[in-house]
């Protein structure tokens, strides 16, 4: 019997005349992601992909497959011929390590019939199966609604059995969906968005900001380790890390305190503009969530997306923190997001901020700055990491 | 580079590396083997003993080495009041310890010990008066740090010595003496402390070593067990090279010490008389007599944030300590300036400078006027 991983698909299926297309981005990132495993071949067999490899690595595949986007879910499988004695066979080996990780009581077997040619139906394939299981194992019942133990049968071209279903991220394979540049910050949300983002195909890059000597190189010290905890869901992963403590000493010199942190973002989002430009990104991703904080509500956001022409893609906006906080956790980012480094000084925060800014006021505020000369200065002295 | 974070940790003397490498590359040999290589290395930690004994004026005896400051705090707190205990559970110490030295206490408060943290004044002494008093029929442990790292206040300890003596229980004295050894001029015996710690990187040498001084009427209990390494006090393979690293850095400094502590004592004055000429709302937090370490100058620059002056100076390849750090979530506040009074706003604002024999005029006037720059520079951002 041998023991293959099975991976099914999510949305890509429904993607008509370019599923080759996708199917094939997919099949490139999985290769990426267990290159160093060791496996022998990844095929595709109607609607699946399968990758033959010593089961003794499935635990590392299944664990990097996770992180693989487009993915829906991943089985360990045995594969045997389409033969009603062979998958019965299969069928009591699965059954009995199962039964040996916990005692279970119920189970239903569940069969695709992708290969019509196969001359029995799946109801009788599953009741026949069903039947073996309850010959070898006295103290299983069958429980077609709600059973402890599902046992798949999927009749292609060849015959796959398995039990486990490892839930992935679904979402689309990295790369079909362009290139997009997020504002990394060292908090919980931004590395949240860029994830979301990612699984949604987007190339990811990142530029983060800072105010050394106003703030510690701890801090993005802390922010290389997110890009590094991302990059195991996205890749390599180029990192633009621009100094702006002269605009903030500007707009902090020229313009009301309490428009502080929405001029400095205004001129986050110019910046992050002028290098997705220059380097062909097509979007940029913020970790923005309506209403958290003051430069965060509705006319803060307004204010903020004006100083950009390029779309600004901001995938937490209505999510709450608690549900942040849980992929955050989930994905890995959480620890490191809350150690203390703090990427803005508080020197720079304003005791009161504007929660209503008016565009017009900000822009006339703006208009006692040298906007194009700042923005160039930050520019020409941002350092560029390539973090994987 | 200027490095004035001394108290963290120093640079190792290059006669401190090179006798470290050496033992690395030939003395690899266990002090607990039969044969010859064995017992060429116990050799050479016994010379390493005999040095540091020497420095010490005790007997070598009374000398055990451990993994550093840290260890040697936690053995002499926990067996002091494990060995005690049937006499009495009161243990005293200052609110101005080390984590290393509070942090046992919190633990031994827990294991049902009750402990007095005894207050210090505005400038980081405690009030003997008030220790004659904390004293109790069932006080087991006094324990004292000598210099506070910090300020640098430099605790009386004979004038607590003659305290315990006077006093019924006559508790244990322990004095944690991290940032005193090799650093201010005292004699154990004349103090007649009965547990005394120290560490190897505070004075040039390897970090990862350090030793306790036991005196000899006191016998105490390991916390940790094994192969009854260092008279059974401290089990593990002897840190060799670790070992025979701070046995050069003492002997230098022993050579050194009048001349090093002396040049540590000028740099400090020089350093504290210039910012205060050049920088106006400062205050200087450390004594400037024989008080207080010649090695510590705390600092006080008002309206400025000590990180960012920390990076400021970092820019400049000058390294220094503040006691606090930014964060948005409210700053993480040094609880020994606190426990002098020091007001939140001047917390944030204090630097503390730490010399070195390395260290010349010419550094400090330097860091004088980047300081001057920075604060100036950070003045201007925050006055609005």
């Amino acid at each position: 019997m041998e023991k293959v991983i099975s991976v099914s698909l999510g949305e890509i299926v429904l993607k008509g005349l370019n599923r080759k297309y996708f199917e094939d981005k997919l099949i490139k990132q999985i290769r990426k992601a267990i290159n160093d495993l060791g496996y022998e071949k990844i095929y595709k067999e109607q609607g699946k992909i399968y990758i033959e490899a010593d089961d003794g690595v499935f635990p590392q595949i299944t664990h990097r497959l996770r992180k693989v986007f487009g993915l829906v879910y991943i089985s360990p499988c045995i594969k045997v011929e389409k033969d009603m004695e062979k998958i019965g066979e299969a069928a009591v080996e699965l059954i009995k390590n199962k039964l040996a990780e916990s005692s279970y009581r119920t189970f239903k077997v569940e069969t695709n019939r992708s290969d019509k040619s196969f001359p029995i139906k799946s109801p009788d394939i599953s009741r026949a199966i069903g039947g073996v299981i309850l010959r070898n194992f006295n103290e299983l019942k069958v429980d077609v609604h709600n059973p402890d133990i599902y046992l798949y049968v999927d009749i292609k071209q060849n015959a796959y059995i398995y039990i486990d279903r490892i839930k992935g991220y679904g979402g689309l394979p990295l790369g079909t969906n362009g290139k997009g540049l997020l504002l990394l910050s060292g908090g919980i949300d931004s590395p949240v968005a860029g994830f979301m983002m990612a699984k949604r195909g987007v190339e990811i890059s990142c530029v983060h900001y800072h105010s050394y000597p106003f703030t510690s190189e701890r801090a993005e010290e802390k922010v290389k380790d997110l890009a590094h905890i991302l990059s195991r869901y996205m890749g390599e992963i180029k990192m633009y890390s621009v100094n702006i403590l002269n605009i903030q000493k500007a707009i902090n010199k020229n313009c009301p305190e309490n428009q502080m942190t929405i001029l400095s973002r205004r001129f986050m989002m110019r910046i992050a503009e002028r290098i997705a430009l220059e380097n062909d990104y097509n979007a940029l991703i913020t970790g923005e969530n309506l209403g958290q904080v003051a430069s965060q509500t509705i006319y803060g956001l307004n204010a903020t997306n004006r100083s950009v022409s390029l779309p600004v893609f901001r995938p937490l906006i209505g999510f709450d923190k608690v549900d942040i906080i849980e992929i955050a956790k989930d994905i890995e980012t959480y620890e490191t997001s809350i150690q203390p480094y703090e990427d803005c000084c508080t020197v720079f925060l304003p005791k009161h901020p504007v929660t209503k800014p008016k565009v017009e006021d900000i822009e006339e505020s703006e208009k006692a700055l040298d906007i194009e000369l700042l923005i160039e200065d930050a520019i020409e002295n941002m350092k560029i990491y390539t973090i994987s | 580079m200027i490095y004035l974070d001394n108290c963290a940790t120093t640079k190792p003397r290059k006669e401190v590396i090179d006798a470290m490498v050496e033992a690395l590359t030939n003395d690899f040999g266990n002090p607990s083997s039969l044969h010859r290589l064995g017992l060429l290395t116990e050799k050479k930690v016994k010379e390493a003993r005999e040095i540091v004994a020497n420095f010490l004026k005790i007997d070598s005896k009374e000398l055990f080495f451990t993994s550093g400051g840290t260890e040697s705090n936690n053995i002499a707190v926990q067996s002091i009041a494990r060995k005690f205990s049937k006499k009495g559970k009161h243990i005293i110490t200052t609110s101005i310890e080390h984590p290393s030295i509070l942090n046992v206490y919190k633990y031994l408060e827990g294991e049902g010990y009750s402990v007095t943290y005894l207050d210090v004044d505005q400038s980081g002494y405690i009030d003997l008066e008030m220790l004659t008093n904390a004293i109790k029929e069932d006080t087991i442990l006094v324990s004292i740090i000598h210099v506070n790292n910090e300020i640098g206040s430099l605790q009386d300890i004979k004038g607590i010595k003659d305290i315990i003596n006077k006093s019924v229980s006559k508790p244990i004295l322990h004095v944690d003496g991290i940032q005193s050894f090799g650093k201010v001029d005292f004699s154990l015996k004349d103090l007649d402390v009965d547990t005394y710690s120290f560490s190897g990187h505070k004075i040039y040498g390897p970090k990862g070593v350090g030793g306790l001084y036991i005196n000899k009427r006191l016998k105490l209990n390991p916390i940790v067990f094994g192969g009854n390494q260092e008279s059974g006090l401290r089990s593990g393979t002897e840190n060799v090279p670790g070992i025979i690293g701070l046995g050069e850095a003492v002997r230098i400094m022993s050579k050194n010490f009048e001349a090093e502590s002396k040049h540590a004592f000028e740099l400090k004055k020089y350093m504290a008389d210039g910012i205060l000429k050049k920088i106006d709302d400062v205050k200087i937090n450390t004594s400037l007599d024989n008080t207080s370490s010649p090695y510590i100058l705390s600092v006080t620059f008002r309206r400025t944030r000590g990180e960012v002056l920390l990076h400021y100076l970092e820019e400049k390849d000058i390294y220094v300590s503040t006691s606090s750090a930014c964060s948005s979530r409210g700053t993480t506040k040094s609880h020994v300036l606190r426990a002098i009074n020091m007001c939140d706003d001047d917390i944030e604002g204090t630097i503390r400078f730490c010399f070195s024999y390395e260290i010349t005029k010419e550094d400090i006037d330097y860091t004088i006027e980047q300081l001057k720059l920075a604060v100036d520079d950070i003045r201007s951002i925050m006055g609005r």
